[in-house]
């Protein structure tokens, strides 16, 4: 019984004969917006403003993008100095040019250095460049992370696996109003003879928001 | 508008993009972003002023004073132009 073991119940009492956690059935009552969504959506397609089919692919589209896409377009900063140039120019502009479809997002790359470390957040809810990158990370929404990470990114980052010199500037990026971020890792050593295929796939979901590096060959 | 900025102290009720963290901290534009709706109205359905937005960045001495974790690390945020004092020098208050 899970109530004679409070201490550790959902190790051993959630698991199926396979060994899997078992997930709750979601059958709670639907939420205050949840309900209001519903009724947005079936209002606005009973007017004829949008489809059905148009709301499936639009989630679709959102489901697909991944970091792979900003995965790419980091190689390619890696191996081109004239685009690494205008990404940081205008990585919006540069990101489209590459052949993303990023819609309305206002992109800024930051990039890392031997004497700067950036790494981005968002404060006040949990803006992320999700056109080029897809959905964020759990842990990216969560409280622990957008409070600590302003006032005490090293010892964040350090849990993250990343402990940085004294003499590394640590760069916070807040993401408070238009704008979102990309960073651009520290292309790793090793790496001269790597066309950009192989460069990109070293190039981490985690390393583009700056809590670790690429990865090493 | 000068390099040097402060940041409004203010503490207004409602929607406000600018994190209390910020408020009443001196920092130095890193770049114009443009204008923008103020998002202090666009959250409440009223047609929105565009705003010129700026990226400051601040020092995390001056955000956390002693506190900080080290002194000489940078935050950058955006902030609407409303909520941005410009100041002659980083040392006027």
């Amino acid at each position: 019984m899970p109530h004679d073991h409070p201490d550790h119940d959902h190790e051993h009492d959630h698991l199926s004969p396979s060994g899997h956690p078992y997930r709750k059935d979601q059958d709670a009552p639907l939420s205050y917006f949840q309900n209001m969504e519903i009724a947005i959506r079936e209002l606005l397609i009973e007017k004829g403003i949008t489809t059905e089919a148009e709301v499936m692919a639009t989630i679709n589209q959102m489901d697909s993008r991944s970091p792979a896409d900003g995965a790419r377009v980091v190689a390619r900063a890696w191996v081109d100095p004239a685009f690494r140039q205008r990404l940081l120019d205008d990585a919006s502009a540069a990101s489209r040019e590459m052949g993303y479809d990023i819609g309305a997002l206002r992109l800024i790359a930051v990039e890392n250095t031997a004497e700067v470390h950036n790494v981005i957040v968002c404060t006040l809810c949990s803006c992320y460049p999700r056109n080029l990158l897809g959905l964020p990370p759990d842990w990216y929404k969560q409280k622990a992370y957008r409070s600590r990470v302003v006032k005490t990114p090293r010892a964040v980052l350090r849990e993250f696996g990343l402990d940085l010199p004294d003499d590394v500037t640590v760069r916070v990026h807040d993401s408070t109003a238009d704008m979102r971020y990309i960073v651009i890792p520290k292309r790793p050593e090793g790496t001269e003879t790597f066309n950009e295929e192989q460069l990109a796939a070293l190039v981490t979901r985690d390393s583009m928001i700056g809590v670790q590096r690429a990865l090493s060959p | 508008m000068t390099e040097f900025v402060r940041v409004s102290e203010l503490m207004p009720p409602g929607h406000v993009r600018t994190p209390a963290y910020l408020r009443g901290k001196m920092g130095l534009i890193e770049r114009p972003l443009g204008r923008f709706g103020n998002p202090e109205q666009l959250a409440y359905g009223l047609a929105a002023d565009k705003q010129k937005l700026y990226r400051v960045r601040f020092s995390m001495a001056e955000i956390w004073g002693d506190g900080a974790e080290n002194p000489d690390d940078t935050l950058d945020a955006e902030i609407f132009a409303h909520w941005l004092t410009p100041l002659e020098t980083p040392d006027a208050s």
